[in-house]
């Protein structure tokens, strides 16, 4: 460094030979500044180390619990832990030092404190030890300084995780769903259902991949079932035909639109049978009543599945079919009642069953739902007869946006990696990624834009728009930031794995009838199928076959207060005794004897001491109807007529231990002792049901 | 002037344009000129919800701004606000033909009770406030909310859905609501952990209430009771010694 004062007389070399005199013309004085620079650069480490962040707050912690009732104990917890802390957990490559400054996570007493880094952890299922810190928040576990383990920097891509992605981290080691964590469960679930990885490939770290869980319609015969005009207005917004569509919107432009609907109708090959014209006796049964259509609309219980748009704007109904608010604007009439006539001929694979509806029914619900219809949608819909060129530029955008990886398309390949694979889309490198200006350069911003505005990164992205509300888009977020490098090269034994998909088929006539009934689209059996309806997995240890038998034939509701019903399939008295024989003799625990207990003539006396301990030790009819007249209790199964329908042998086990019987049940366990049990599963054996109060 | 005295500003310039070019902070949101203005801010809906910390409450809170004559009042800008960590998808707005404005609402990382504000200007330029509260549930309270939802909604809530149709007007003792503060904030974590495991007769009350200590785990039943304690309406405050407070 060159002295700042110069003097105009003075040379700087003339200067400098004077200092270099004054500092070090004599022995003794050289090596007195000598002494004093070096005890000078000695000092710099421990200021450095006194005045760093850490110590500054360990000191705020100190006068923090110092003002506190329990100070003593949590002084003696602090003492044996000041300086720089460190959990090291080699199997994880974790080597996080936040305790360092975050004292005070494992103090509860601490719960009141909202100023960080103080305050105590919220109670999670791991502790502090196990998983360290980084695994679920991410960020630069090492670092000492605020800013360093908490943004990115030069060196470090990983800044913390936001709090509302947080789950997705518990994502990277379970891989099944976890109660605690809906929406990562939503993310993921949403991936399937929305169809993602149609396109996008995801490898699951088990070596699997992830499958789609809808079942887009295939395009094959797409001509039989509508018109080129819906297929126009639908590409250019399917929300508007119906709001819960989860077919994204491709921004298509008119022309597109034009020659895509073009292409699908000429590409179409018909199926014999979709086109039969309606008998003239038809057009007679048309004129019915819609009351009529709407009855059995209502008694097929088709809102178990579809949803219909009220005129309030509310979507009521399941969600399992298509919604079916102006479907008359959709489907052609003979398509219709080929459809309802037996689905399984137009798609093999539909999750509808199929009906055996007559042919009246037929013309009644084919003209009940071809009135659901909306003038507007189609009225500003007018296109020319296509053109070749039309046709083959239709066909050339359908190849472009990749319509084939979700619907078939006659002679067009399902493309493989349609868009990029997402297996490691959590920990993808921040330099490879391409940011919009003015957002945030962090995976987590970049995934959640990427969705909620695809287009925003370019208007040529093939990627369509989704209709996804804020806490979709977070969750299918959060599903994706679970996919990160750790996820993958974690081992095995320190995951938790998710249950493997049942692939059950039950055999013969029975099965083939159950594909046909499509049961599996709600009810689950040995851990296939849906959840709408009760587990039948054990359903033949469970109720009597004389009861399974009438409930087949005409399915009622066991439950007072429940709006989903199973639909009566008008079954034929030969499909219905095969089904029940079948479920009779194959759906059977392995836990107990079914014909163990007899199912009448128990003695009066532990009839009477089971009616006594139904109202009165245990309550029951806080949630279950016995008498009719006096019970009320909505939330279980109604038992006046449970002596009809459950085995007695069941009831027992059921009470000794319900979820032993159907782990999902909320009925509670009354840890009830054998006697308990056996008068109770005698008195409502004795509940046979009359006439009287099976009509109510 | 030589070029080399120039040299120390060409480096500040040159080093400021790297360092604009390298920001990674977004720009402030444009906010928009107000076209009228109201005497009142009334809460549409969108209140009292609970959500999981962090994350977007399921509906979007919709705020209503009113004229002195209590009339819908168009194009008022409308801001909110609140604690650290809450973030608002719009953060402000003009309120549309009917007044309203409606913004998506993510709490933030700790749990507890939020209070949020919506603010606008009158004519006269002074501030009309609304405060809006919302409550948080962390990992523990979350699972707690949904247990509630399985095992006690249908009893404790008297409220019913398409969904659930709630049992609590057919019990002939009513069970308590867990919002119902008054009366359950008297009760200690021992007293419902008691009654939760035991059912009523644990404590001279109705056996209505079955006992889920053979059904759910004692880290189910502390989640359920501190989401209990989080939703009590009045508040909940753990008895025990008070510490001083900074």
């Amino acid at each position: 460094m060159q002295p700042s004062s110069q003097s105009p007389p003075q040379s700087p070399k003339n200067s400098l030979v004077s200092w270099w005199h004054t500092l070090f013309g004599h022995p003794v004085r050289a090596f007195g500044v000598v002494s004093l620079l070096l005890l000078i650069f000695l000092a710099i480490a421990p200021a450095k180390n006194h005045f760093s962040e850490w110590r500054h707050y360990q000191k705020q912690y100190l006068s923090l619990i110092g003002a506190r009732g329990d100070a003593v104990t949590l002084q003696r917890h602090f003492n044996g832990h000041s300086g720089i802390q460190q959990i090291w957990l080699p199997e994880f490559g974790v080597v996080d030092r936040c305790t360092t400054c975050h004292a005070g996570l494992k103090e509860a007493s601490l719960s009141d404190v909202s100023i960080q880094p103080f305050r105590r952890h919220p109670v999670i299922p791991h502790t502090l030890d196990q998983f360290g810190c980084v695994m679920c928040h991410r960020g630069q576990g090492p670092a000492t300084t605020v800013e360093e383990a908490h943004s990115s920097t030069l060196a470090w891509e990983q800044p913390i995780l936001p709090a509302r992605y947080v789950q997705s981290s518990c994502g990277q080691c379970h891989r099944a769903p976890l109660t605690g964590t809906p929406q990562l469960n939503l993310g993921r679930n949403l991936l399937a259902r929305y169809g993602c990885v149609h396109c996008h490939t995801i490898k699951l770290p088990d070596g699997t991949a992830m499958k789609p869980t809808d079942d887009p319609p295939s395009l094959e015969h797409v001509a039989d079932k509508t018109t080129r005009e819906w297929i126009y207005a639908w590409l250019k917004d399917p929300q508007a035909y119906a709001v819960t569509a989860t077919m994204p919107n491709f921004k298509l432009s008119d022309v597109d639109a034009r020659d895509v609907s073009a292409f699908l109708i000429a590409n179409s090959t018909p199926i014999a049978g979709d086109t039969a014209p309606a008998s003239p006796a038809d057009k007679d049964q048309r004129a019915l009543d819609p009351a009529a259509g709407a009855s059995l609309y209502g008694e097929s219980f088709c809102a178990s599945c579809h949803a219909v748009q009220n005129a309030a704007g509310n979507v009521v109904g399941g969600d399992i079919g298509p919604e079916l608010t102006r479907v008359g604007n959709k489907v052609k009439p003979e398509w219709l009642r080929a459809w309802l006539r037996n689905p399984r001929v137009y798609d093999p694979g539909t999750a509808m069953p199929h009906f055996r509806f007559n042919e009246p029914q037929l013309a009644l619900l084919t003209a009940y739902l071809g009135n659901k219809t909306d003038s507007d949608l189609l009225a500003n819909v007018h296109l020319d007869p296509a053109t070749p060129e039309q046709i083959a530029h239709g066909k050339h955008l359908v190849t472009e946006y990749g319509c084939a990886a979700c619907h078939e398309v006659n002679g067009i390949k399902k493309p493989d990696n349609f868009a990029p694979e997402l297996t490691r889309i959590g920990s993808k490198p921040l330099t490879q990624i391409i940011f919009l200006p003015g957002m945030t350069h962090a995976i987590p911003d970049y995934v959640a834009a990427k969705i909620r505005q695809p287009r925003s990164f370019g208007s040529a992205l093939k990627m369509p728009q989704f209709t996804l509300n804020p806490a979709q888009i977070d969750a299918l977020t959060t599903a994706l930031l679970a996919l990160t490098d750790r996820a993958h090269d974690l081992p095995m034994a320190l995951t938790v794995a998710a249950k493997p998909a049942s692939s059950y088929e039950p055999a013969g006539k029975a099965g083939q009838l159950m594909a046909d009934l499509a049961c599996f689209s709600c009810h689950s059996i040995n851990g296939r199928g849906g959840d709408l309806a009760p587990d039948l997995t054990w359903e033949g240890s469970s109720v009597q076959r004389q009861w399974l038998l009438a409930f087949l034939k005409n399915p009622g509701t066991l439950r007072p207060a429940l709006i989903r019903r199973m639909p009566k399939f008008n079954l034929s008295d030969s499909d219905a005794a095969e089904l029940t024989d079948y479920m009779m003799t194959v759906y059977q625990t392995p836990a107990f004897e079914r014909d163990s207990m007899p199912l009448s003539s128990y003695p009066s006396a532990q009839v009477e001491q089971g009616r006594q301990l139904f109202y009165s030790k245990y309550a029951c009819q806080s949630c279950h109807i016995v008498d009719s007249k006096v019970d009320k209790g909505y939330v279980g199964p109604a038992l006046t007529q449970v002596g009809s329908r459950l085995n007695a042998a069941w009831i027992y086990y059921w009470l000794k231990n319900p979820q032993a019987m159907r782990p999902v049940t909320i009925e509670p366990n009354r840890n009830m002792n054998d006697e308990d049990a056996r008068a109770l599963t005698a008195f409502l054996m004795t509940q046979k049901g009359s006439k009287q109060e099976t009509g109510k | 002037m030589s070029l080399k005295n120039q040299w120390p500003t060409l480096i500040v310039v040159s080093f400021t344009l790297v360092a604009a070019g390298c920001s990674r902070t977004a720009t402030p949101a444009f906010a928009p000129k107000p076209t009228g203005f109201g005497a009142a801010l009334v809460e549409s809906s969108g209140g009292k919800q609970s959500g999981a910390t962090g994350m977007v409450l399921a509906q979007p809170v919709v705020v209503q701004v009113n004229d002195e004559q209590g009339r819908a009042v168009t194009g008022a800008l409308v801001d909110f606000g609140g604690p650290a960590g809450v973030s608002f998808d719009p953060p402000s707005g003009l309120a549309d033909s009917s007044g309203q404005l409606s913004t998506n609402v993510a709490l933030g990382g700790m749990a507890g009770r939020y209070q949020l504000t919506a603010r606008t200007l009158s004519k006269a330029q002074k501030p009309v406030e609304l405060k809006i509260e919302e409550i948080a549930l962390g990992y523990q309270q979350e699972l707690g909310f949904q247990l509630d939802n399985k095992y006690c909604a249908r009893c404790h809530n008297p409220e019913s859905t398409p969904e659930r149709v709630s049992n609590y007007d057919n019990l002939e003792v009513k069970p308590h609501p867990f919002t119902e503060g008054d009366t359950l904030n008297k009760m200690s974590d021992a007293e419902l952990t008691a009654i939760i495991s035991h059912g009523g007769p644990a404590l001279s009350k109705s056996a209505l209430m079955p006992p889920y200590g053979y059904t759910l785990s004692k880290t189910e039943i502390e989640a359920l009771i501190a989401y209990i304690r989080l939703i009590s309406d009045p508040p909940y405050h753990a008895s025990g010694i008070v510490y001083a407070q900074k």
